[in-house]
């Protein structure tokens, strides 16, 4: 469902070029749980934005679902933003001074969903992520973990078939990395896509497939035959 | 999202920030607000010269002796001796000169007035009988000045009701006695009070014979003005033009331009008021102008020192997929949401403030209109366009720039 050729992203500050990726040719399947890996500046957020329809490549064509991102619209954009992913930022991005329920139920308004539904969808979610009780909760009332988690069950708000991570458990200890793993591979298991950005090895194992950037490069690429499983 | 759910969103995202909410309106309101006041109150003071000059009397002309040509310095009309009594009688006498209803005399002097043990300086007047008429004078109590006052130059003395009440209190003061320059004059009568408001108070004044003012208390034989009524306000161009020329001839002057005289109508001083208020007006117009530009800073202020916070909101709010559509309705909403409550509450301000102040200086209460247009619109106008340049601004960025933007 996405596939990727030659996708180069080049930032340009003043006289000085950064180039961010490189190259980068790959193609992801409906199902699959990918792991993306490789050090710190190394172009794995880059490349997430850009499978996100958050930012377009330099050069290169990116395709979801057959179809060339760069050929639509900016309000296609927004609706594939919309539906078709879920996006789990680095720094959680909740909205500030604004409730979890509030927050989780933001893609929602965009998509056009009726009052009592959204409260009905995102009330769910907060179950699952485990955090019924801290509905009317804002934000800076979160710790990080339950920010991550809301930041998650937002993601899953327009049920989207894609859900990209950016390094979901950077902040957190390892107990709570499991958690979120837990969640994780749950989603997968119900047959949504899951590619996630993360430089723990640890966390990478619980992934079918692990691509390698390196310099903006992709270096390996290759199928997790011991993928790590979470009990529930 | 349909329009109650927009309205409902854009309350919600105002209360969330609700210094950033206050501040904004706060600017509306005190541009609106002292735009408004000081508009409202510059009218309100023309109004009441206008309505002031009218209570002089209508149709009027007034001669005063002295010269008040354009360029000519002012303090020479008025300060000269040039008019008498006589003229007064001939302008009245002159069968010639159709229209004149009546024709009154004044001279007009400050003195020390003693009335048992109060003492005040006040307005003295020296008329004629015929001024209660010219001047449209009602009594209170008493009896005005008369013919035989005049000729037998009796030292009686009529008072106005502020006069009255400094001199006398609550006593009726006709029969009473008051000094006038060590001389003594009984009161024959009181008027009612002229009305108006003002920046000049025409009650507090002490009427007393013209001929006594000017042989036994000034020392004198000239007079301060002459007043002449007309028949009908039509007619004063033409009367202005015979009696000019009688004047001419009985101070034996050929030419116009060296004239020792000045004869302005009620029209004329309305004229000169006008354009003194205007200026006043104009010049609170600036300071309002002033204002509202203060505000409207404060406005812009507010809106693009939380730009950094909301480019960060919209980039997030692209990234969940909102499209551009939305983004910027939200932000008008906001922003006229804001700009309305604003607009009211800063109307409110301004006409409470112009009511108590124009209370507090004795003026009639006026709003105006135009002030409240101007006010609206240019407070909204910035408003609004604040709230919704940098919006659209952040709209058009990529949601990954948008979210970076520092
Ligand atoms: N907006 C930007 N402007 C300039 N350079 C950038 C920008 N975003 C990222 N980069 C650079 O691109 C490279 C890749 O960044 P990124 O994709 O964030 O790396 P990673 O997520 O793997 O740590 C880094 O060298 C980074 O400094
Ligand atoms: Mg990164």
């Amino acid at each position: 469902m996405i596939h990727t050729s030659h996708l180069s992203k080049i930032y340009k500050n003043d006289a000085v070029e950064t180039i961010a990726l490189s190259d980068a040719s790959f193609e992801i399947k409906k199902g699959e749980f990918v792991a993306i890996m490789g050090p710190s500046g190394s172009g794995k957020s880059t490349l997430m934005h850009i499978i996100g329809a958050l930012d377009t490549p330099t050069s290169g064509t990116y395709a979801l679902d057959g179809e060339e991102v760069g050929k639509l619209s900016e309000d296609e954009l927004a609706d594939i933003r919309n539906r078709k992913i879920g996006f789990v930022f680095q720094s959680y991005n909740l909205l500030p001074r604004t409730t979890a329920l509030k927050n989780i139920m933001l893609p929602m308004v965009y998509a056009g969903l009726p009052k009592e539904e959204r409260i009905k969808r995102a009330s769910d979610l907060l179950e699952m992520v485990g955090l019924s009780d801290r509905r009317s909760h804002t934000s800076s009332q979160l710790s990080g973990g339950q920010q991550q988690r809301v930041a998650i069950a937002r993601s899953l708000a327009n049920n989207p078939s894609i859900i990209l991570a950016d390094e979901p458990t950077g902040n957190l200890a390892t107990v709570q990395g499991e958690e979120i793993m837990a969640i994780f591979q749950n989603l997968n298991k119900k047959g949504h896509t899951i590619i996630m950005i993360t430089h723990e090895p640890y966390i990478a194992q619980y992934a079918k497939r692990i691509i390698y950037l390196k310099d903006g490069k992709l270096v390996k690429d290759e199928s997790n035959h011991r993928q790590k499983k979470v009990r529930f | 999202m349909d329009f109650s759910e927009t309205l409902q969103s854009a309350l919600e995202a105002l209360t969330l920030n609700k210094l950033r909410t206050t501040l904004a309106t706060l600017g509306v309101v005190i541009g609106i607000g002292a735009v408004i006041a000081l508009v409202s109150l510059g009218q309100s003071g023309q109004k009441a010269v206008e309505a002031q000059i009218k209570s002089l009397g209508s149709n009027l002309l007034t001669v005063i002796p002295g010269a008040l040509r354009p360029g000519d310095i002012r303090s020479a009309a008025g300060t000269s001796t040039t008019l008498k009594l006589a003229d007064a009688k001939a302008i009245l006498a002159d069968k010639s000169i159709s229209g004149i209803k009546n024709v009154s005399a004044e001279i007009l002097r400050r003195s020390q007035v003693v009335a048992g043990r109060n003492n005040t300086n006040t307005q003295v007047l020296g008329v004629l009988s015929s001024y209660q008429e010219v001047r449209n004078l009602q009594m209170q109590s008493g009896r005005f000045i008369t013919e035989t006052d005049i000729n037998s130059l009796a030292k009686v003395a009529v008072l106005g009701p502020q006069a009255a009440s400094d001199l006398f209190g609550d006593v009726n003061p006709v029969g009473q006695t008051i000094r006038i320059n060590k001389l003594s004059f009984r009161i024959v009568g009181v008027t009612v009070a002229k009305g108006a408001s003002g920046f000049q108070n025409q009650d507090d004044i002490i009427f007393i014979p013209l001929t006594t003012a000017q042989k036994q208390l000034f020392g004198v034989d000239f007079i301060g003005t002459i007043s002449i009524q007309l028949e009908k306000q039509e007619l004063s161009d033409q009367v202005r033009n015979q009696v000019g020329f009688l004047l001419l001839a009985r101070h034996r002057i050929s030419d116009p331009q060296n004239a020792d005289f000045t004869i302005f109508s009620q029209a004329d001083v309305l004229g000169a008021a006008a354009q003194v208020t205007g200026i006043f007006t104009t010049l609170l117009s600036g300071i309002a102008a002033i204002s509202l530009l203060v505000g409207g800073i404060g406005i812009m202020n507010i809106m693009f020192v939380t730009v950094t916070e909301r480019t960060r909101e919209i980039g997030l709010r692209k990234a969940l997929g909102a499209k551009k559509k939305w983004i910027i309705i939200q932000f008008l909403t906001e922003s006229a949401l804001l700009t309305i409550v604003g607009g009211i509450l800063g109307i409110l301000l301004g006409t409470v403030l112009s009511f108590v102040v124009s209370k507090i200086i004795n003026l009639p209460f006026t709003v105006s209109m135009i002030s409240i247009i101007l006010a609206v619109g240019v407070s909204g106008g910035i408003g609004i366009i604040f709230g919704w340049y940098p919006a659209q601004k952040a709209a058009n960025l990529s949601p990954i720039e948008a979210l970076r933007y520092e």
